[in-house]
């Protein structure tokens, strides 16, 4: 399969991305990794008539340690955040995570930011920066602005980016509670999660249990209430409306969301000590 | 647009349109058609080669995004004379292929896991072979095969 036509453009920086958006507007589409675009684009699912190919933007790709949080640049790989000895350290959560995306070939293309910008609710890491309490930075022709993860994703592939915004730098508060667990179940080792979970500490996150990745908000307010691992991860589906598709019915996600909740807060508990 | 690429230690460039994909500017411009195209969408790792000496799968990448970039494919293993490389020697002793079509891919991805691991486990190669599928099934002598390329560069050291 072959995409449809469209105009490349590389941006050198990402100043002149933003430049290049602000002139293509919605007719333009980032191209980070392109792990997600160009396989929308093959299926004529996206047809942008410009592509803005960030993928020499160097100044985008890092992961830093500051005073109050670890700040991940849009453009790192996830086989960098794998890899990173910071995270390993300091947010092994996302480290393990990112080590489960696709397979060794998707990693050394996939970039977290692009995963994020394009607000898929299979995807495995929106829903850990979501767990993680996360602040997305994204320029515009306006300025800069931060947004809380929380209020980012909107629905399927949508999210509050305005087609001139540039997501940039995603940042992730230290965790106050060390214990973290990442469950996720497939089908075949490749594909998506039929649904996972991310946890750290007692925040809760849910990959695919609706049209955005979720936090497990009942499961969390019981958690706080004091209700034990086995009663809160019980009310882990509430207020979530899954997908069937042919790996799943919604019953049967909302079965797993529990195990797997259950399985991710115990896990935590053992890791935490 | 002009793409400029180095494959297997020779510069290439080329006009080519703006959304040909690697794996079609490898094997229909360049003529290099020992990397194939299997399912087209990411999954099956057949078009596996390596960027910059990293393994990515050539059907899901653009040739004007590897452009400037370094791209290995089977073809730039073997030696001049022909000799095969360690892991193709280790492929064809432990009889790690039986139709043939994911071979080149496995080879890749398998390169590619050697230069960051040199010394897997067998739990590690298995999970590095995720992302390419055999239909044949053969993933048993294809693991023994790569566990043997790293015993003997180990040797070999």
């Amino acid at each position: 399969m072959i995409p449809p036509k469209f105009a490349y453009r590389r941006a050198g920086s990402a100043e002149e991305a933003v430049s290049l958006l602000a002139e293509y507007g919605d007719e333009a589409k980032i191209l980070a990794g392109g792990h997600s675009l160009l396989p929308l684009m093959k299926l004529r699912l996206a047809q942008p008539e410009f592509l803005i190919d960030i993928g020499r933007v160097h100044e985008l790709s890092y992961i830093r340690g500051e005073a109050d949080h670890i700040a991940v640049g849009a453009l790192t790989r996830y086989h960098d955040l794998e890899h990173s000895e910071l995270l390993a350290a300091e947010l092994p959560l996302l480290a393990h995570a990112s080590g489960k995306v696709g397979d060794p070939q998707v990693r050394h293309r996939g970039t977290i930011g692009g995963s994020i910008a394009h607000g898929e609710s299979a995807s495995d890491v929106p829903a850990v920066v979501l767990a993680l309490d996360g602040t997305l930075v994204v320029s515009g022709p306006s300025g800069v602005r931060e947004i809380p993860s929380s209020e980012f994703f909107l629905g399927p592939f949508e999210t509050v980016l305005e087609p001139d915004e540039l997501l940039t730098e995603i940042r992730l508060p230290r965790p106050a509670s060390p214990g973290w667990s990442f469950q996720k179940l497939t089908s075949r080792a490749i594909d998506w999660a039929i649904v996972a979970v991310a946890v750290q500490g007692s925040s809760v996150g849910l990959v695919n249990m609706g049209s955005t990745p979720l936090r497990a908000t009942a499961t969390e307010r019981a958690l706080a209430d004091g209700a034990s691992i086995t009663d809160a991860a019980a009310r882990a589906a509430e207020g979530t409306s899954p997908f069937a598709d042919r790996n799943a019915s919604p019953e049967y996600r909302k079965h797993l969301a529990r195990v797997l909740v259950r399985r991710g807060l115990e896990e935590a508990a053992g890791r935490a000590g | 647009m002009n793409v400029t690429i180095t494959v297997n230690g020779e510069k290439t460039s080329h006009e080519v349109e703006d959304r040909t994909l690697l794996v079609h500017h490898l094997r229909d411009v360049v003529g290099l058609t020992a990397t194939n195209v299997g399912c087209d969408t990411s999954t099956c790792g057949a078009c596996t080669v390596l960027v910059n000496g990293e393994s990515v799968k050539s059907c899901t990448v653009l040739a004007a995004q590897v452009d400037g970039d370094e791209v290995q494919t089977l073809e730039g293993l073997a030696g001049e004379n022909g000799e095969l490389d360690p892991m193709q020697s280790a492929f064809r002793e432990h009889h790690a292929l039986q139709c043939g079509f994911c071979t080149p891919g496995m080879v890749m991805a398998a390169t590619s896991l050697l230069r960051e691991n040199p010394h897997p486990t067998e739990e590690e190669v298995r999970a590095a072979l995720k992302g390419n599928l055999c239909r044949c099934t053969g993933y048993h002598n294809i693991v023994q095969a790569i566990m043997s390329a790293a015993e003997s560069a180990e040797g070999a050291r």
